[in-house]
Order: C-alpha cells, then structure tokens, then sequence
C-alpha cells in the first residue's frame, strides 16, 4: 500500500467490536484481569493503552520500525532516547540543534555521566574524527538542521556509525516519514516531536520514537514504562486525527515554503534564504537522494538585526510563536526562542545570529503570505 | 478556611475570562507573542500550559506547598524528582516501596551512578546507619505499599537535616486530604495522581510538590527538559476529580476500617495490615502525623490456595493493578505492583504469594464483605 494510504488509514478501523471508524479514546488508567494471571493484554495504561498503542503501531508502521512509542513531549522522546546510555557513554550530536536538546544534555545528562561533542554533521571526516573509541555510542543527527537547513547524507552517517559499532539515531520531525524514512537509510532510532508536522494543528504536545530492531524496543519500552513518560489516551487520538491528512498538508505546506523561499531570494531586503529545495543549497542533492521533498521550514538573513524586530511585530497573516509544523504559518526568532539557551559564542560559530529569522510555512493562500511578508520586510526595512 | 472548603475554593476553579467554574482545556502547543522584546507568560505548552498550571496551583494548595508540577504519570514525577540528583549521590529508601520505584531505582538510575540503599524505615536507626558522606536524599512511602508500614515523618526529617539530606516522600496513599509531609518538613511531596487525587480510575497522572525556591527551580528545569508533562485533557480530568476528594477519602476509609475489622475475625485470614487498626504498629505515629488512615489495605490468607479462590470469586472487585478509584479493586502484588521485585527479597519482606491488596471503593461495605467471602 502507498505511505498516502497508509497515513490515511491510520487508526482506522481498531475496534473489533463496534466497527467504529475512529479509534477510541480509552481515558483508563487501569483493566480488570479476567483472571489471576490472565490479561487482556492490557494491564495499566502507562505500561499499554489501546488509544495509545495504535497510534505507536501507525507511526512504527509509517517509519518502517520494528516498534513505535508515545510520548508527552517531543523532548519526552529524545531524553528516553538518551537514557538508553549509561554513565561514562560519549554521543556525537548535529552542532545547530534544537535549544532544549542543548539544554538537557548540558544540564541533566552531563551530571548523569554522560558527555556530548557537537559536530558538523555535513562533513563526514569531522565526524569520524570527533569518536572516541570504546567511548563513543551513538549520533544523533537533525538534517535537515533547526533552524539552518544542513543536510546531512543518512545513509553515509548511518554506515559509518555501524563500522564502528555505533547507533544511529535520527530527528525526523522536520520531514516527517511522508517525505524521509531515516531506517529505510540505515539509522537505528528515529525521534519526532509529534508536535509539529505529525499532529500539525499546534494543539497537542506529544513525541515518538521509532526503533530498527526488537533489542532497541525492548530498550526504549523498559524506559518508557519506568519513567512513565508517556501520551495521554486525548492527545493519541488527536495525534491519530492529525496524522490522516499529514500527506496534503506537507505537499501544500512544502509548495508554499518553495514559492516564499523562491520570492525571499529576489527580495533585495534578504541578505540570505535557507532553504534546501532552492537550486544551489549545498545539500540539495544529497536531499533529493536520501527523501521526497524539501519540507516547509526555513529560514533567512536580512541585513540589518534592527529588522527583526519590527518584521516580527508587523506580520499580520503570519503568527509569532515557538513552535513549527501547523497548518498555519509560524514566524520565530531563533536567537531568543528556539536557540536561547545554547550560548552566545556556540549561537555565533554554527550562525544563529541576531539577523536570522525562522518561517514554518502554513497552508494559508500564498499570495496572502507573500504579501504579508512583502509589508512586514519592506516596513521593517524603513524602519 | 477548613481544609475541605480549600479543595473546593483554592483561587483555582474559576476560569478568569469567561467567568466558566471550570478551567478551559486549553488544547494548544503554542501561543503567539504580542511583543518581540516582551514575552506573554505562556510561550510554548510543555513550559507552561494554563489547563495544567490551575491544576499545578491547586496541587501546591492542597499540600499547603509554594510549587507544584504536573506529570504525565506517578513515574513521571518519581524519576523526575529524582533526576535533579547527580552521578555518585546515594540514597537511602523505603525498603517496601512501590515495585516501580524499586525498578527505577535498581535498574535506571544505578546506571547512572545514582546508588540507592533500601531500609525499613520504621526503625531510623536504619536510616541512620545507612548514610554514607555521598548521600543525599532520602525516599520515604508511607504508609508503605503493599505492607502499610509507617515511617515517623518527623524522626525521619530530623535525621535529614542533621546530614543535610534532602527528603522525599510519595503521598499517594494518604493523599493530601489526609497527610501534608510538608507541613511535617518534608522538602519534596511526590503523587501518583492517578490513585486518590484523580479517584476514578481514568487518568494517569503524578505531581510533584515542594516549598523549597532551589528544589522548584530544579524541578522545573527537569519537567521542561525532560517534558514528562500532563496533557491539558488530564489535567482538567485530575481538577475534576480532586474536587470530590474529600467526600471520597471519607467514604472509601470507613469501609477500609469495616473490612479490616471483619478481615481479622476471620478464621481463614493470617494477618491484615490496616494502620486504622489500633494494634497496627504505625497506628499510632500515624495518628500524629495523619488525620486519616486511608483506604488501602492488604491481609495475607492462610494458604495461597485461599488467595487464588478469592481472586477468582469476586465479581464486585475488579482483579487490577492501580488504587485510589471509587470502584474497589483487588490485586495481588506478588504478580502485579510488586513483581519488579526479586523474589527472595520480596517474600523477605512478606510479600507473599498469600498477600492480597485491597483498595476500597465507593460499594457499600456490607456488599464488598459478601463478595470476599470464600465458599
């Protein structure tokens, strides 16, 4: 079946005993054991919820995994993620990341043992470089990058991590598994904040992770179970209802973005756009080999800091929020939201300065977003 | 204010805006900024979500606590909490604690450097003789699951603060209805809210409560790192619950005692463990620090065969593991709460295979009696 259908389909159908269409909603905390010793499968709803379980089922079948799991939070996914490791461990992580990975690996992970070398991912050499063997256990990897739009080659990472007996473990909330299938590629996990593209409607917090193989999923369940980070049975079902449109959203979120990016480039008040779907953007081959499309994010310069503030405060049509991947176009100011707590001087190396603006593009009509940008650049230009 | 007023009327229940006496479920991941420079208080829903910060105030109000943090389940705020703690800290818990601390505790944390000693705690020379100069924290649960042991909360803060320790208890047995650790001088108030605060069976949630300024900056950074955070629909689910918790623990502890009384006339029973009888060991510790004695308890029949018949025979108990609902369930912690737990050291405890729990309802007594009774 193709992935349009697949998404579509998801959650379609569960219930066995009323044929309903839409899946459930067990708001349960607990079941009766028909027996001692006998379940029915379900036992406590942090452990399995069936509202729960089927959306970990659409999402292990949409990534291609062997096991899908559902969590509170897109940052609930990653650090479960990061918990797999122990005392004494060494991860390679992407340098431009998201600002709450930074943090927690900064502030929590590194008290826990646990240390971190943030690498240029795009440059193979420095990655292989930067492992310190019998220390080093896995990589993680955003590409594209938030908010530069670096893409890293999935499936030459991937190899070269196996090479040397580490895991792969893919962000994959910018592309969703519509667009790119990161174990299709060789990588070991893939996290989403479920947030964003796969609910896509900017009302659900939630985060997935995705595994290769039953070892990994027996890992990633014993965490998931114990620290009890774990989606509630309203926002599973609101994710399962994001997720039936999740392929006409990205194709029109995805046309959109390529038409502003395409408009931001002529606009002589841009210094520069990020883009990877733009003819030129360094990694626009490798992302034209490795997924199926450019995604809906991204991000430009202009020449002046002054700007932004009074871009920001001037769009009208276009929203001012954290947070990417909805139905309606976001504009964020990387330095002060997304990127805030990752240091000034690591912000200026990997280039999240005070000029750069970040768009999630929205399925609005275009016209009324590129017109809206039009008043809010030239306005802010003015001054 | 009495007590069972403030669960009702805390400056909480009232949605601002529309005047609504209940609290909109605020379903939204985001929040537009009016202002570059100048961000509203709400930016983003795992910092901060306004469904879920009525219910963090209440939780804060009803442990007479300054800082409350909701979390998408009991676990959540266990591992959270114990996450502001560091690689080489130790510490020093409640040897019958619930099954999942115990795993987390073991088999998560240890991985970490994180070191911890179970001792019981209803001696504190135990606890006393357990610190080492890497401990930090010391884990209370009482009463204690399944064997309702009571700890002396006061004798145990004391030790603390003399080895500068910091104290965490998980009130979910007693809910804060009727025990506030924090007025005892516990410093870090943990729930499973799925039990009692929530009561109906229908929502996973866990709270984290504390006084200290430092602990709930700490806290914070954890939940909003780590985003084990409460959807909005559960937290308006807890709101809801929590605002018949009065009626409930009331209700649910007068059955308890009932069938505690009658467990121990019973030729077929070895042992019932309910700290409302006035023989039980703690029954009188927890008379000082408790204005209740709660609503779960667990007896041990005299054969294991006895314990299987009764599992099999009732029909008004659900056979399930979780507590604290209006309806009655029974469990058996050898192979449900507590089987995270090596077996030696569980029957060493006297978990065993003849140990039934019981949490009471809101089932009239006299039918739950009935129901128990085997052939």
């Amino acid at each position: 079946m193709n992935i349009e259908t697949r998404i579509t389909h998801a959650g379609l159908c569960t219930d066995s005993v009323t044929g309903a269409i839409s899946t459930p909603i067990y708001q349960t905390a607990t079941f009766r054991h028909p027996a001692v010793g006998v379940s029915t499968g379900y036992d406590y709803s942090r452990t399995v919820n069936p509202t729960r379980q089927v959306l970990e089922n659409v999402m292990a079948d949409l990534e291609g995994g062997d096991r899908g799991f559902a969590f509170a939070s897109g940052m609930g996914a990653i650090t479960t993620v990061l918990m797999m490791f122990s005392n004494g461990d060494h991860l390679l992580v992407s340098d431009d990341l998201y600002g709450g990975t930074y943090r927690v690996l900064e502030r929590n992970f590194r008290q826990l043992g646990i240390t971190v070398d943030y690498v240029d991912m795009t440059q193979l050499e420095s990655v292989e470089a930067a492992i310190i063997p019998g220390h080093t256990k896995a990589i993680l990897i955003e590409t594209p990058t938030n908010p530069l739009m670096k893409i890293t080659d999935l499936a030459k990472v991937s190899a070269l991590a196996r090479s040397k007996g580490l895991l792969t473990i893919v962000d994959n909330t910018f592309m969703t598994p519509y667009l790119q299938r990161p174990i299709e590629l060789g990588a070991d996990v893939v996290v989403h904040s479920g947030t964003k593209y796969l609910g896509g409607h900017n009302d659900v917090l939630s985060g997935v992770v995705v595994t290769a193989r039953p070892e990994l999923s027996e890992k990633i369940g014993f965490i998931q179970n114990s620290t009890g980070n774990v989606l509630g049975p309203q926002d599973s079902w609101l994710m399962l209802r994001g997720i039936k449109t999740l392929s006409l959203r990205m194709e029109k979120q995805q046309q959109n973005a390529a038409a502003i990016a395409e408009w931001l480039v002529k606009n002589p008040h841009v210094k520069q756009v990020y883009y990877p779907g733009l003819p030129g953007h360094p990694g626009r081959e490798i992302q034209v080999k490795q997924s199926n499309g450019f995604g809906a994010m991204l991000s430009f310069r202009v020449p002046d800091a002054a700007w932004v503030e009074r871009i920001i405060n001037r769009v009208k049509v276009i929203t001012y929020a954290e947070s990417l991947g909805g139905v309606e176009t976001l504009i964020t100011y990387p330095m002060k939201q997304t990127h805030g707590d990752i240091p000034a001087e690591i912000r200026q190396k990997i280039g999240v300065t005070d000029d750069l603006i970040r768009l999630s593009v929205g399925i609005e009509h275009i016209d009324d977003l590129i017109g809206d940008l039009e008043q809010a650049i030239s306005g802010g230009a003015k001054g | 204010m009495k007590y069972g007023t403030k669960i009702l009327h805390n400056g909480n229940e009232i949605d601002p805006h529309t005047g609504a006496l209940s609290i909109p479920i605020y379903q939204a991941s985001t929040y537009h900024q009016f202002d570059v420079e100048h961000f509203g208080k709400y930016d983003y829903s795992r910092s901060g979500n306004p469904t879920r910060e009525a219910l963090e105030k209440t939780l804060a109000a009803l442990e007479n606590g300054t800082y409350a943090y909701a979390f998408a389940s009991g676990m959540a705020a266990i591992s959270s909490a114990l996450a502001i703690l560091k690689q080489g800290d130790h510490i020093i818990a409640t040897e019958d604690i619930y099954g999942g601390s115990y795993r987390i505790l073991t088999r998560f944390f240890a991985k970490f450097g994180i070191e911890t000693t179970f001792v019981d705690m209803t001696r504190l020379d135990n606890i006393r003789e357990a610190i080492r100069p890497s401990t930090r924290a010391l884990f209370l649960e009482s009463p204690s699951n399944p064997l309702l042991k009571v700890t002396d909360i006061v004798g145990a803060v004391k030790i603390a603060r003399e080895h500068n320790l910091i104290t965490m208890i998980d009130n979910t047995f007693m809910s804060p209805y009727f025990q506030r650790p924090l007025d005892l001088g516990v410093d870090i108030v943990i729930h499973s809210a799925t039990k009692f605060l929530g009561g109906h069976s229908d929502v996973i949630g866990g709270a984290v409560i504390t006084n200290s300024e430092k602990l709930a900056k700490d806290i914070y950074f954890v939940q909003n790192g780590f985003g084990a955070v409460l959807g909005p629909q559960d937290c308006w689910l807890l709101l809801r619950g929590i605002k018949t918790l009065r009626a409930r623990m009331e209700l649910q502890q007068r059955s308890a005692l009932e069938i505690a009384q009658w467990l121990r006339m019973q030729p077929w029973v070895a042992e019932v463990y309910y700290p409302g009888l006035p023989d039980h060991p703690g029954h009188h510790i927890l008379k000082e620090q408790a204005a209740g004695f709660g609503a779960v308890l667990s007896f041990a029949t005299d054969t294991v065969e006895r314990a299987r018949q009764i599992m099999k025979k009732v029909k008004l108990w659900s056979v399930a593991v979780s507590l604290g609902g209006v309806e009655s369930i029974l469990s058996y912690p050898v192979k449900m709460s507590h089987a995270a737990i090596p077996k030696a050291e569980r029957e060493r405890l006297g978990i065993t295979d003849r140990l039934i729990r019981l949490s009471v309802g809101l089932e009239e007594a006299e039918d739950l009696i009935g129901d128990l009774q085997p052939e």
